[in-house]
């Protein structure tokens, strides 16, 4: 009799114990953030400013340096020309420098690029499809992908300097 | 202290005859789970949770942080930029660092706030079964003939000589006037007792059930796909991804509607219009193929609906509701080209504000190049045009007139309403403005609440145990002839006035004449 008793408190006590820990462990210890260092930066396709189209899975084998900015945003302008020397100058060690333009119309972003004279790609995201599926916040955001398509680093906030971007590109080149 | 009444016949157990004070009728004097044994860890922890000290204690605990994690906001709320490290500090000075230090700008999300609640649920749990297995053992059966000491030991009790001749018509009368109370009368020889309400008993635990199930109501909402807090913004015309879903919607129109003057009541004096009603006309799609993000998804159309204040739409698990509107916002800028020779119109083009055209084939000979656009035009200090924002709030664009006469092009700024063209020569060429497009957004709340209705349920039986509970009583009479006068206890778990008055009601059909008084010669009085 009391021997069985005791077994049912025991098997009550674990179901409520694995309810509990199950619970606190989905609340405070899961990261919900999917977009993070060292994760698998997710795949997208987006239109090219120049025409045609840029997969970010086709770039597999290089490393490639995201940046989402917009014209409106001073510390994006000013850091547009570091990136652009950072694209001549890593072009031939299986660097992309890839530029996502926040929203705006394909005319705006023209002009900009054409007064600041900038070559690296520039994809645009009117729909914020992909600056919300990389939990874009405050702008410039740079994420700097290896190889594999493992996030290496994110850098939040500019504008970086060229020190800075060379930094973390030599963190990413393929060898 | 294990059992204290015999369970048959209702005696004290630790307790001389003749002694006055009887024990607690608590669970009918059956032992409670945790008052028995609490020598294994296992008993220990069981014992932690049954009482209700400490599970008042942890509510004290948990209202008082709740508390105080609205002294400062939360961390998701800051108004600002700023990083929570120095937000606090700076915004609340060194009460603020504290409070961040402690954790407090996350609390209602924290591990131990969390626990805390847990173990509430956890202390439900078991209080409810430590005490219902007794209760239950207590109520399950209802001996007829208990020790006289038991019958004395009732807050209510009395007793009265009967005429030898008398005892089997009184007892049948008793039990009819029982019976008319709609009480359940059982007999045994010269001895009675009567029960009715029994199943108030089990309100507090059925109540308890029900706090349960909003319980895990509450936490299946972590589980994913469970439950979805949202909001998107959509211009006319627009279809936009509802975030976190493969749903896409489109905003056909949206409609604000105001009250007519003579809806008001008379007397009424209003200032300005007053809004009768906000709607969106949506249709929703679904993206039934999951691609890469960022390709044009193939969207099939699933719902269309009225989307107005507190009516949602509603599509399978997904909620869109009414909450936020931008109205009349600028959304394409209608001019005519102007010949400045002969002062007549070329043609009328429109500049969308979203997404303007990069050329504009005006005649066969005429074209309009739009070579610059600012959504949100201003001046930088060292005199550079430049946007301040994503939205055209302030447009303004670099156009250039590629004609027979300027081969070159004609270059000119379009402002809202103004244009600036190049002050070297006259211009061949000139702008009148026509009325702009404008367009309203609307602004939808995205919900997702799969275990609402397990919550809602929860809460319906947590109002059917408390009306169990509060609306009925256990109400239980013994009457017994067996030794010498006649006995009558009674025991009720609330209302004792009610109990005695309806005693008092039966005895005086029967023309006994008792006061409510003689009622309480028991052996607890309150």
């Amino acid at each position: 009799m009391k021997k069985s008793k005791t077994g049912m408190r025991i098997l009550i006590l674990a179901i409520l114990f694995i309810a509990v820990v199950g619970a606190i462990y989905n609340t405070a210890f899961t990261d919900k953030q999917a977009i993070k260092e060292g994760a698998k930066a997710p795949d997208f396709v987006l239109p090219e400013l120049r025409g045609g189209t840029i997969q970010l899975s086709d770039l597999k084998g290089k490393g490639v340096v995201l940046n989402f900015w917009g014209s409106w945003c001073p510390p994006c302008v000013e850091e547009m020309p570091a990136l652009n020397r950072a694209y001549h100058k890593y072009q031939d060690d299986g660097v992309e420098i890839i530029g996502i333009n926040i929203s705006e119309s394909k005319v705006a972003v023209s002009s900009f690029v054409q007064r600041l004279n900038l070559d690296f790609p520039i994809l645009l995201d009117q729909k914020r499809e992909i600056t919300n599926l990389y939990e874009i916040d405050p702008i410039p955001t740079t994420f700097f992908i290896d190889k594999d398509g493992i996030i290496q680093k994110i850098v939040i906030g500019g504008p970086m300097s060229d020190q800075t971007i060379q930094r973390y590109i030599t963190q990413i080149m393929p060898e | 202290m294990g059992t204290v009444l015999c369970e048959s016949c209702g005696k004290p157990l630790q307790q001389d005859e003749g002694e006055t004070a009887f024990p607690d009728m608590r669970y009918d004097g059956v032992s409670r789970r945790s008052q028995t044994y609490s020598r294994t860890l296992v008993d220990k922890v069981w014992n932690f949770f049954s009482s209700v000290r400490n599970a008042v204690i942890m509510i004290i605990i948990v209202l008082i942080a709740s508390a105080v994690g609205t002294v400062f906001p939360q961390e998701q709320y800051i108004p600002t930029l700023d990083p929570p490290e120095i937000y606090y500090e700076k915004a609340h000075g060194t009460l603020g660092k504290i409070y961040y230090q402690l954790g407090f700008h996350n609390l209602y999300t924290s591990w131990w706030y969390i626990t805390l609640l847990l173990m509430i649920g956890i202390s439900l749990v078991i209080c409810s079964l430590d005490r219902v297995v007794p209760l239950y053992r207590a109520l399950k059966k209802l001996p007829v003939k208990r020790h006289p000491s038991f019958l004395k030991g009732q807050q209510v009790y009395t007793q009265f000589e009967i005429d030898e001749t008398e005892k089997e018509r009184t007892l049948e009368q008793l039990e009819k006037g029982l019976k008319q109370k709609r009480y359940r009368v059982v007999r045994e020889g010269n001895a009675l007792v009567a029960e009715k309400g029994r199943f108030s008993r089990w309100g507090p635990y059925v109540n308890h059930i029900g706090l349960i199930l909003v319980i895990i109501g509450v936490l299946m909402r972590l589980l994913p796909g469970f439950y979805l807090n949202d909001f998107v913004w959509v211009r006319e015309g627009e279809t936009k991804q509802v975030p976190g879903t493969p749903y896409y919607v489109k905003n056909v129109e949206f409609i604000e509607e105001y009250y007519e003057e003579e809806d008001l009541p008379e007397g009424v004096e209003v200032e300005g219009r007053v809004v009768k009603n906000y709607q969106t006309d949506a249709i929703l799609y679904e993206q039934r193929v999951s691609d890469i993000p960022g390709a044009p998804p193939e969207l099939v159309e699933v719902h269309r609906d009225q989307i107005r204040v507190n009516h949602p739409l509603k599509y399978k698990d997904l909620l869109l509701y009414q909450a936020e509107r931008r109205i009349n916002q600028l959304s394409a800028l209608n001019l005519e080209l102007i010949d400045n020779r002969t002062g007549e119109s070329i043609g009328a083009f429109k500049l969308d504000l979203y997404n303007p055209p990069a050329d504009i084939q005006l005649t066969d000979e005429i074209t309009i190049q739009i070579l610059e656009y600012y959504q949100d035009f201003e001046w930088t200090e060292d005199n550079q045009p430049r946007t301040k924002s994503p939205e055209p709030n302030n447009p303004a664009f670099v156009v250039s007139v590629i004609s027979p006469q300027t081969p070159e092009g004609e270059r000119s700024w379009i402002f809202l309403g103004s244009t600036l063209g190049s002050p070297d020569r006259e211009p061949f060429f000139s702008y009148r403005f026509n009325k702009p497009d404008i367009v309203d957004s609307t602004g939808l709340m995205v919900r997702k609440e799969k275990s609402l209705p397990f919550i809602y349920f929860g809460s319906g039986v947590v109002m059917v145990g408390l009306i169990m509970g509060f609306y009925w009583q256990h109400r239980r009479i013994w009457i017994d002839l067996n030794h010498g006068p006649l006995q009558l206890a009674a025991h009720t778990n609330k209302n004792w006035y009610g109990l005695k008055r309806e005693i008092l009601q039966i005895l005086k059909k029967m023309e006994i004449d008792v006061t409510i008084d003689q009622l309480s010669k028991g052996g607890k009085s309150k």
